[in-house]
């Protein structure tokens, strides 16, 4: 909670510095003596999990940065170069390709968790917001980075996601030719996806902050899902309490990156990428990577026209409005208990979510064509996902705020710690 | 509008000087930031030796009937395809209104223009369009891979059918694949990128509708 601060500096220097730059008192109002409610579990760590990632990602890129050539000629041979010649370079290029896909991990994880147990409800909107805004910019920077090694598959996917714009009506085709630079993805488009590569992650962190701000005036949420009435009995200060735990998940999180790193460093990536971009000729089977699989499903599912909105702009629109309705979230949910552990029915609405959420992932890997079950094939399961995906923010999340009859819910933090609401 | 130091009678009523003044400089910012901004909007639109790497000259003679080649152009692939008699009237026995995509698509014609193979072509049996399907870019596969179920082209990306006249028939594809300006230049060399203006006093007439379709 912001307010009151509880520093108080000791040495000469540290009052000297505080009467004119109090930073100290920032930092230690914030990671320090915050008071963090006494219940948090382990999904509540992810949030320190992708700080380290995106400092991770930084400094790693920074490196890469310094040896990668941003040339369609030879961007292809200055990625094989860093992996072969330049010292530790397979380990940091590994490091910066795999921290990718689990700063993904991370941040699907901390998205399912603020679903679950309502963390997007008032008064921690601005919040949520930011943190969706957060999930695009790393969309974008993802997607921008994988272009960059200039394999097929980088070739290939920026070519599908750049024509994605041009199903927009008018201004498609210019808006197009202005992300590219040129008539086809090229030198233009490699450079500037470098530039807005080398951009975004700071953009992120800036927004990172914002985001931190904008928890410290409510304060954690918590399973519970209860304000902290009383710090002195529901709260716990940050450290050492949080330090450790969220420090201990963060190790337990590397120990796995480190498996990849060191064991797996190509099992996430796609065999098509270690072939240098041909324009001439393109892979059987274009997928993006696996963090993009959900959406890239959706897009596939709209197979079939909507009234004047053709299936191609149709599929786009599914896509970005999958995202976008995570937007207004907290104004579609119109239940007041924020948990999902006191919502007997739309606890198991959202458990389907989850699996709904895997399975488009699945359908996303998949050839639309192929057969599913029966006659069915993927794009159907693919339809049917994406109908219960848009479903469950439109639907049912406004309709169990009305009709639900809520668990009854413990008096306070403290008393959900010492189990008296099982009474 | 109720400042005092304002244009006399400016009682609430009257628009005062120092509304004029508001008025003013928020224009000039706006117009002033939009001069800002268009540079560094504009920048990333294609330069111009980008635009100057606009044309190519390809000698057909070396495709011969039966077979296509692709060649480079503007950074994607360009499908010549040398058809063969049968390709040509199977093109032209398709029916208008059975095309997903009536529009000619051809840069050396007007928009609206109908898509009847006559107006994809300006030899008969030289095709020649860009090579990226209209879906999402993909390069569809032709003759000696998979011609699809039409003869013409198939996209593996996502299953889009072209015919012999690169009109889209079956699939995601909304549109036919585009036809680029160009021009004979002698007998056997296409000049292909050049302006419609300069394309169409070279040959270019829309064909009867009516006519072709018999």
């Amino acid at each position: 909670m912001s307010g009151q601060s509880t520093y108080d500096p000791k040495t000469g220097i540290e009052k000297w510095l505080d009467s004119r730059l109090p930073i100290i008192r920032l930092g230690y109002d914030s990671f320090v003596d915050f008071p963090t409610p006494r219940n948090l579990n382990y999904w509540w760590t992810f949030g320190g999990i992708l700080a380290v990632f995106l400092m991770i990602q930084i400094i790693t890129g920074i490196v890469l940065a310094m040896h990668y050539v941003a040339h369609e000629d030879m961007a292809f041979q200055s990625v094989a170069r860093i992996t072969r010649d330049v010292p530790f370079g397979w380990l940091i290029q590994s490091m910066h390709a795999n921290g990718a896909s689990f700063f993904f991990v991370a941040v699907y994880l901390h998205m399912f968790r603020g679903l679950y147990y309502g963390s997007y409800k008032a008064p921690r909107e601005v919040l949520w917001i930011l943190g969706v805004v957060i999930y695009l910019l790393m969309m974008a920077t993802a997607f921008m980075g994988y272009v960059l090694p200039w394999g097929q598959m980088s070739y290939w996917g920026a070519m599908v996601i750049t024509n994605l714009i041009g199903a927009l009506p008018f201004v498609g085709d210019a808006i197009r030719e202005w992300l590219w630079g040129g008539f086809s993805v090229g030198q233009a488009t490699l450079n500037r996806f470098f530039s807005l590569h080398y951009l975004l992650p700071f953009v992120i962190a800036g927004v990172v902050g914002l985001h931190i701000w904008a928890l410290h005036v409510p304060g954690n949420g918590n399973p519970a899902g209860l304000e902290i009435k009383d710090p002195k009995k529901d709260a716990l200060p940050f450290h050492p309490y949080y330090t450790v735990k969220d420090g201990f998940a963060i190790i337990v999180y590397l120990m796995v990156f480190a498996i990849f790193v060191f064991y797996l460093p190509g099992v996430l990536g796609h065999a098509d990428n270690y072939i240098e971009a041909n324009p001439l000729s393109t892979p059987a089977h274009i997928v993006p990577e696996w963090y993009f699989l959900p959406f890239y499903a959706i897009l596939r599912a709209i197979t079939f026209d909507i009234g004047p909105i053709d299936a191609k702009l149709g599929g786009v629109l599914a896509m970005f409005g999958a995202i976008a309705i995570l937007f207004v979230l907290p104004w579609l949910d119109t239940s007041k208990v924020r948990s999902m552990r006191y919502r007997p029915l739309t606890r198991w609405f959202f458990i389907f979510f989850v699996i709904a959420a895997l399975g488009l992932g699945w359908c996303g890997a998949k050839n639309p064509d192929d057969p599913f079950i029966g006659g069915l094939k993927f794009v159907h399961l693919a339809q049917f996902l994406t109908a219960y995906y848009f479903a469950y923010f439109i639907v049912i999340l406004p309709v169990m705020g009305i009709v639900e009859k809520p668990k009854q819910r413990p008096a306070s933090i403290e008393a959900s710690v010492l189990g008296e609401d099982k009474s | 509008m109720t400042e005092e130091n304002g244009a006399p009678g400016g009682n609430g009523q009257e628009p005062s000087r120092r509304d004029f003044i508001y008025i003013a400089a928020g224009g000039a910012a706006a117009v002033g930031g939009g001069l800002v901004a268009w540079p560094f909007i504009d920048q990333m639109n294609p330069a111009a030796d980008t635009l100057a790497l606009g044309s190519i000259r390809v000698d057909v003679s070396l495709v011969p009937v039966g077979s296509e080649i692709t060649v480079m152009w503007r950074g994607g692939p360009v499908f010549i395809r040398h058809r063969t008699e049968e390709e040509i009237a199977e093109a032209r026995a398709v029916e208008l209104n059975v095309l997903p995509d009536e529009d000619a698509r051809n840069d050396n014609l007007p928009a609206g223009t109908p898509g009847i193979d006559a107006n994809r072509v300006l030899r008969p049996e030289y095709l020649i369009v860009k090579g990226n399907c209209t879906h999402l870019g993909c390069v569809p596969l032709g003759l000696g891979a998979n011609t699809g179920d039409y003869d013409g082209w198939y996209c593996p990306c996502h299953g889009s059918h072209y015919d012999t006249a690169a009109r889209i028939r079956r699939g995601p594809a909304p549109e036919n694949l585009p036809v680029p300006d160009y021009y004979f230049e002698t007998e056997n060399t296409v000049k292909i990128g050049l302006s419609p203006e300069e394309a169409a006093s070279s040959g270019w007439e829309v064909a009867d509708t009516a006519g072709a379709v018999a």
